[in-house]
Parts: C-alpha cells; structure tokens; sequence
C-alpha cells in the first residue's frame, strides 16, 4: 500500500536510470543507514559486535568483491581466501616498514596488493575458462598458505608464525572498542557499496555482464575480453583485498596463515550463491546468513535442551551448508536477493493481490 | 540510370581468394566478391556451404587461411573480432546470442560500449563524464527502441522473450553500434510471416535512413530477392553466382544446386 | 642414481593413487560434463562406510565380503540420490552450477558420512601386506625401497583401468555413456535413457572411489583428511584433460612424481613443504602452453 510506484512518473533519463527510482526505495534505503549508524550503535552489546556485526560487514565487503567476479563477470575464483590473506599480510608489512603511515592508507595499498596478485592470476582466464579457471585459483590459494608460513620475511620473522597488531588508530583516534570497529567497518562497507553499484550499472559492468553471458558476442560488439576479465580481477580481488586488512586488523587482531585457508574460500563463494549470484545486496545478505548460520546451530541445542556433541554439531553444519547450496542452485539460483525483491514486489501489491 | 545506382556508393569491402579450412575441412574455398557502400547483400546457398564462415572471416572470428579482406581500402591482416567492431563492423548471429542475463536496455546499451569513453574512477562514482555518457547514450538506445517497436519490453530480461523479439534486440543491439556495415547471418530464421515482414522492414529502414551497407544470410527466396540489391550464392564453399536478383533467379547453376527447377 | 630411482618410483606409486581418484573425476565428467568436486567427499564416504561395516560385520562368516556388497549398495543408493535431487532438478543449467552443486554434494556428505559413522581415524586392515622390499638389486647398488603396498596399489589401479577402457569401449552401456558425452539430446532422443545413465555413471565413480578409499585408507587410516584427497585430484586432472582415462593416469603419474621430485631436490632450498602447491603451480603452467590439458580435445567455438 505505501510501497509502490504509481504516481512517481520519470521525466528524464537520468530519474530513470537513479539507483532507487522509487521514491519509497529512498526512503527505506535512509532508514537502513540510520538502524546502522544510530539505531544499532545505542542498543547492541559488545558481544554483539563482536561476534555478528562486524564479521557479517567485513565478510559482506568481500561477498561483495567475489561476486562481482563470480556473479558479475562469470568467472568462478576459489582463491578469495588467498586475496584476503594478500590484502592482509601487505598490510601488515606496509605498516611495519613505512612508520607512521596512516592505517586506512595501509589497508587500502593492502588492497592493491591483492589487486596485482589479482590481475597475474587473472591472465589464465585469458585462455581458460570454466573449471580450468577455478582449480587455477585454487593454484594461488595454495601457494599463499605456503608463502604465509614458509617465508618468515612476511611475518616480520616472529617465531610463532602468527602475527599480532595494535588497535588501529588514525590521527590520533584509536579504533579500540568494539563500537568504533564497527563504526570503522560499516563506514568502509557503505562507500565500496556505493562503488560497486556504480560500476555494475555503468559500462563497465555491462562488458562484464556481457562477457559472463556470452563472450563471443561480447568480443564482437568491442569489449576485450581481457578488458572485461582484467578488469573484473582486479576491482573484485580489491575489494577482498581490503576485506582481508580488516579481518585481520580488526576483526582478528592476531592470525595465522590458516586463517586465511580454503575454507575460507568457500564460506566465501557460498556467500556469493546463497546470497544471489550478480546482486550487491546479495552479497550483504549471503554473507549474514552464513555467519549466523553457525552460531545459531550452536545455540540451537542448547534451546532445544537437547545434549549434543560439538562435533556433531560441525556435521550437521557440513550438511546444512551443503543441502542449502544445493536447493539455492536448483530452486531459486538468484538466491536471497531474488527472494528478498518478490517480497518488494509483493509488497507494492498489497493488500491489492492483482 | 536506375534506382540502385543512383544509391550505391564506392566499394566498402573486398574479398579476394578467400579460403578457410578446420584441419582437412575445407568450408571456403576461392571465395571473391564486392559490397558496394549502401548496398544490401544477400548471400545463400544450402546448409553447409560456408554462410556463416564467410560472416566470420569478414568481422574476424575465423582468420582465412588464404586471401585477404579489403575493408575501407586499407587490405586487413589478421583481425580480432574488437578490432573489427571499432571499424565499424556489427552482426546478429544465426543462433540468436544476447547477453541472457541482463535487459534489453542494457543489451543495447553494450552495443554502444565502443563509443564511451568515462574513465575508470569517474565510473566509480558515477560523477562527471561516466553519468553524463550515461544519460547521453541512453537517448541513443531510447530512439533505437523506438525504431524496432520494443518500448514495452525495455526492462524485460531478454531471457524471457519470445525468439522473434529476441531477434529483434539483436539487431537492436548490433545497430547501437552505429555500424558502417552490419551482418545479419538468418534474421529472420524461425519466424512467421508477419515477423518477416516486420524485419524486413526494419531492415530495408537501416539501410535507406542511416546509409548502412548490409550484407546478410537468408533461406526465404521471397525476403531475398525483395530486400537485396545483389546476391551471391556458395555451394560446398565455393562461389557459383553473383548477381542481381533477376540474373541470379536465371542462373542455371543456380537452380540446379540450391533453387531447385523454376517454373 | 638408485637414490633418484627409489625417489621416482615413491612418486609415480603416489601418483597412481591421485589418477585413482582422477579416474572418478573424468568418468562422471565424460558422461556428464559434470566437473564433480564431491569426488573426494565420495572417497571418504565410501572408505568410511566400509571400515565401520566391516567393524559391525566382524563377527559374521565373510564381513569382508558382506561388507563390500553392503558399500557398493549404500554407493548405488547415493548415485541414485544424487541423480534425483540434484542432477535432474538442475538439467539444462550452465556447467558452473552444476560445479557449485557438487561443492554443496561434497559439503553434505562429509557432514553426513562423519554424523552416520563418526569422526575418529579408523585403521582398515584386508591384508594388504604392508612393510617395504627390497627391488631391482641387479640394477642398482643396494636396490631399491619400495612398500608392498605401493605395489599392490599399482597393480590395482592398472587392474580398474584396463576394466575401465573394456567398459566404455566395448559394452553396449559403455557406448552409450559417450553417446551422452558427446551430445546430451542427440542421445536422448536415439532413446537412451539419460538419467538412468547418471546413475550408472555415479555408480561407477562411487565404486572406483571405494577402491581408492579403502587403498588410501589401509595406508592412512580413514580419517576426514582422505576427502582433501581430491584437491590433490585436480591438478592431475588439469594436466590430462577433464576427458581422457589415459589422461588421468599419465597426469597422476607425473604429478606424483613431479612432486616428490620437486620436494627432494628443489624444496630445501625455499624452505620445504612446496608438495603442498608445486602440483597445482606445474599444473598452471602447463595450462597456459595447453589449455585443453595432454589428452584433451580441442573444441571450436562456434557462432
């Protein structure tokens, strides 16, 4: 009833092709960046930072970056692992060896970092597609978990392998509590949102769009193909890049190569799937559904009353995880963020079915 | 002086002895003929004769193994297919292939990619020249879409479009590219004789309001000897007539491998 | 020189273990162009099936033998699953998914494999003989070391391959399965039933899993690690081409080798433990001279 378009008639172009041409979509997009910003702020616990929001924005900021490879450009990478850890161990070194450089500053050459990995490991796409591609990520995802823990220059040569860093601080401002942290990554998740939606409706998108759907006719109407998959290497590995820098810096804290392992990976790509191949607002909701998903099987038992081993808890997550992917491939592959327009548009319906 | 030389321009493209092989496959052999600047070319010939890989060597998908394309004047060597395009070479495809995903209006808004040129950060943001390219080329593809009749379906995932107006969005798509000379291998395969008649018409509409020369791939005998100026016929790959229609509809070569006896 | 040999040899006996779980790869990727990650879940899911039924048989006349049938009917019951809730509900979708699919496939079975028969390290005794002999003492001074059951694996594996090639090269159902390969409707409509293929194609894949299941597992003990089995898998597969047996067993070999080679020789210098990517990165490279892999076939883009 209050969520519909009649009415709002686009007298230009440029209406027309706004991010949210309906009035309402402005409003509710308002609404969102006030829960985050004031709403959430004033209510949540740390324990509460700490242990959903702040992983489900970092990890959204990567499910954002993976899919505009996967779901954007078509190509399947299962090294996002690799380029978080890349973005976070470069960092680290840039903070270690340049004093006094401003850690946004750290994160986001951490980012570029991955971005060059990106781009050399992009190349083979050139010539192969498909499966090829993807073990040829996997390629990279192993050999960063040996280069982390068997180069020790990375680690600045500390003995156990892991590494530790300060709260980060910038001007003076230190980003200590749990609060801030979020604050800090919410900021950060907003204006690569903004980025990403920019790109993705803009050329650049379409020539990635284009090449995913069919790159033979991509090629012929002018896009390069190794434009087109360059390109979407190097933004998507950026935006893990940086996603890693903060995992590290200021989820974690201290971490050690496995931390960044193929498992990670494929939390990652199931993010991406679950949440709605080629859709940014997928990425945000694939990436609170799987990092919720485990803590609420943990809890399940427990308000159930029923006795379970954590164990068999793993298991049963290793199913659930795997049963969902599936039923997301076959029943509804857009994922999430199809489910989460029917639901707009039925609302632009009601209570008027027809 | 009849109509078609009042309208035909210099020679736009020359093949000379072009031949294609798949390892001991020969798909073309010998292959020589013009298309004059304006004019509207039909090629034919039965399944198999090397239609398409003709297609392919001109816009560069298949590189010949012999002979060579003269295109504007200037002899091509070896050409990709995005070199082709910024010479201004666009096509539509016998299997139709849009970008499944994505509308019709950003199926044919990527036509147009070739003519943008937004740097990289500015995109990013959407400031400055990438919006203002934006809404300027987005007027393009409106006047497009009005052209082809397809207003309504311009936010439709072509994915979901019946075969008919898929193969319009093709053209749709391949004539936002403001193409000199444009290929349209079967437009108008699988379709009834009121879409026929609509392509046709679009068709004929290309090439005498904006000059593009067109060289196309048809079965229906009506469509072609209406729409064509000229039309050359290839048997097994090779070229066995060149002509107008009328000397080709008395070609005997020609009726006895493809038109079959003529009444 | 014998040292070389012994390193070589220790590398290539590796290797046919990885064309082993290759092998499962490329009859389902044949059959159904489907790349299967699962193919290592199904490992560990058969292994495991077998060790715990062969621990609740024991006391029965053959466990052996009953649990062997009791594996091979639990590995036709998952093809069959599999072709029904995942295979048919996705038909006609890009090869992409059905990839990520398979993902999930690997994902629920591994939580379902451990959450039906537990999660420890179990020991697998068939008698296999175990222990190292000495060979070719006339060749080399000393001889060479090699373990029996290296040996018996190799036999193994050489046993399935050949089975493999009489299959689908002279048995009506193995003609069909490259019918399918070939072109999915063509063979459909000459009326070859395609999902009952699929499940003859799992099948096969399932019970060519079991053999490097329980060949790992008497060597490992069958544990959760043998599903990681099949990363190993990949590179093999890049390196013979997704389509070829020979393929798989001539990239196994030179991926185990290489490796073992690779790690002897060259690791010390950069620290060790490259086994771990010298694989995948042999494998890239390779990739880029050889896209379709060793065996593979060329295809043409048509448009």
């Amino acid at each position: 009833m209050f969520y519909r378009e009649a009415g709002q008639f686009k007298t230009s172009y440029k209406a027309d092709q706004a991010v949210f041409p309906i009035f309402q979509d402005k409003v509710f997009v308002a609404i969102w960046l006030l829960i985050g910003f004031v709403v959430i702020p004033m209510l949540a616990n740390e324990y509460v930072f700490r242990a959903i929001f702040i992983p489900v924005i970092i990890m959204a900021l990567a499910a954002i970056g993976l899919n505009l490879l996967v779901g954007y450009c078509g190509q399947v990478s299962l090294g996002s692992g690799a380029f978080m850890a890349v973005g976070a161990y470069a960092a680290y070194n840039f903070m270690i060896r340049i004093p006094d450089l401003n850690p946004l500053i750290c994160f986001l050459l951490g980012g570029l970092s991955a971005t060059v990995v990106g781009v050399i490991f992009g190349i083979p796409s050139l010539r192969i597609k498909g499966f090829y591609l993807a073990v040829a990520t996997l390629a990279l995802q192993f050999f960063t978990d040996w280069t982390f823990s068997r180069i020790d220059w990375f680690t600045n040569y500390t003995p156990s392998g892991s590494i530790a860093v300060q709260p980060v601080a910038v001007w003076g401002f230190v980003f200590d509590s749990p609060i801030r942290k979020y604050l800090l990554c919410l900021t950060v998740l907003v204006i690569f949102t903004i980025i990403a939606k920019n790109l993705v409706r803009g050329r650049i998108g379409r020539a990635w769009m284009a090449t995913r759907d069919m790159d033979v006719a991509a090629e012929i109407i002018g896009i390069r193909p190794i434009f087109a998959k360059l390109s979407a290497f190097a933004v998507s590995s950026f935006f893990i890049g940086v996603a890693g820098a903060l995992w590290a810096f200021v989820h974690l804290g201290s971490w050690e190569p496995l931390a960044f392992d193929i498992n990670l990976s494929f939390s990652i790509l199931f993010m991406v799937i679950i949440g709605g191949l080629g859709s940014i607002v997928g990425g945000m909701l694939g990436a609170a559904f799987i990092t919720l998903l485990p803590l609420f099987l943990n809890q399940l038992p427990i308000w159930l009353g029923i006795n379970m081993s954590t164990a068999m808890v793993s298991h049963l997550e290793y199913m659930i995880f795997g049963a969902l992917i599936i039923f997301f491939l076959a029943v509804e592959p857009l994922g999430l963020a199809r489910i989460w327009q029917i639901t707009k548009e039925k609302l632009r319906l009601w209570p008027f079915p027809h | 002086m009849n109509d078609n030389d009042r309208k035909l321009g210099p020679t736009l493209l020359k093949a000379d002895n072009i031949s294609l092989a798949f390892g001991g496959v020969k798909a073309l052999t010998d292959i020589s003929f013009e298309v004059k600047e304006r004019e509207v070319l039909a090629i034919i010939g039965p399944n198999g004769a090397g239609k398409s890989s003709m297609l392919n060597v001109i816009n560069g998908v298949y590189h010949p193994n012999a002979g060579s394309v003269t295109y504007k004047g200037t002899v091509r060597q070896q050409m990709k297919p995005h070199e082709a395009a910024k010479q201004g070479i666009a096509r539509t495809f016998q299997n139709i292939a849009l970008f499944k995903g994505m509308s019709v209006l950003d199926n044919i808004m990527t036509g147009r990619t070739l003519k943008m040129s937004a740097g990289f950060l500015a995109q990013c943001l959407y400031v400055g020249r990438a919006r203002n390219e934006e809404i300027e080329h987005r007027k393009k593809v409106e006047e497009i879409i009005d052209f082809l009749q397809i207003q309504s379906i311009r936010k439709t995932p072509v994915g979901r479009l019946p075969y008919g107006l898929q193969k319009r969005v093709e053209l749709g798509r391949a004539l936002a590219a403001e193409p000199t000379l444009l290929l349209l291998d079967e437009p108008m395969a699988g379709m009834n004789i009121e879409e026929k008649e609509d392509m046709s018409r679009f068709i004929l509409d290309v090439n005498d309001e904006f000059g593009t020369t067109i060289v196309l791939i048809e079965h229906d005998m009506g469509v072609v000897m209406d729409l064509s100026d000229r039309i050359v016929v290839l048997d097994y790959g090779k070229k066995i007539g060149d002509g107008t229609p009328a000397e080709i509809r008395n070609n005997k070569e020609v009726i006895d491998a493809y038109l079959g006896v003529s009444d | 020189m014998g040292f070389f040999v012994e390193v070589l040899l220790s590398g290539l006996m590796a290797g046919v273990l990885y064309s082993l779980v290759a092998l499962g790869f490329v009859l389902i990727f044949k059959a159904s162009g489907v790349f299967n990650f699962a193919q290592g879940a199904m490992v560990l899911f058969a292994a495991l099936t077998f060790v715990r039924l062969l621990d609740i048989l024991k006391d029965t006349f053959a466990p052996i033998t009953l649990a062997l049938i009791i594996t091979i009917a639990m590995m036709i019951m998952l093809a069959m699953a599999i072709e029904r809730l995942v295979l048919r509900p996705l038909v006609n979708q890009p090869g992409i998914s059905l990839f990520m699919a398979t993902l999930g496939i690997a994902y629920f079975l591994d939580g379902f494999g451990q959450t039906l028969w537990g999660s420890d390290i179990y020991t697998l005794d068939i008698g296999i003989p175990k222990g190292s002999i000495f060979i070719l003492e006339s060749v080399f001074e000393g001889g060479v070391l090699v373990a029996k059951e290296d040996l018996v694996a190799t036999v193994i594996a050489g046993l399935l391959v050949v089975t493999l090639a009489i299959f689908f090269q002279k048995t009506r159902i193995g003609r069909a399965l490259r019918a399918v390969a070939d072109d999915h409707q063509a063979a459909q409509s000459i009326g070859i039933p395609l999902n009952y293929i699929w499940v003859i194609v799992w099948t096969v894949a399932g019970l060519v899993a079991l053999v490097a299941g329980v060949i790992w597992g008497s060597k490992l003990g069958v544990q959760f690690s043998l599903s990681l089995i099949a990363l190993k898998a990949l590179p093999v597969l890049i390196l013979g081409g997704f389509e070829s047996v020979l393929g798989a067993v001539i990239g196994g070999l030179i991926i185990g080798a290489g490796e073992k080679l690779a790690e002897i020789y060259i690791g010390p210098y950069v620290g060790g433990g490259i086994e771990y990517w010298f694989a995948y990165m042999l494998a890239l490279g390779f990739l880029m001279f050889r896209p379709q892999g060793l065996f593979g076939e060329v295809h043409i883009d048509r448009v």
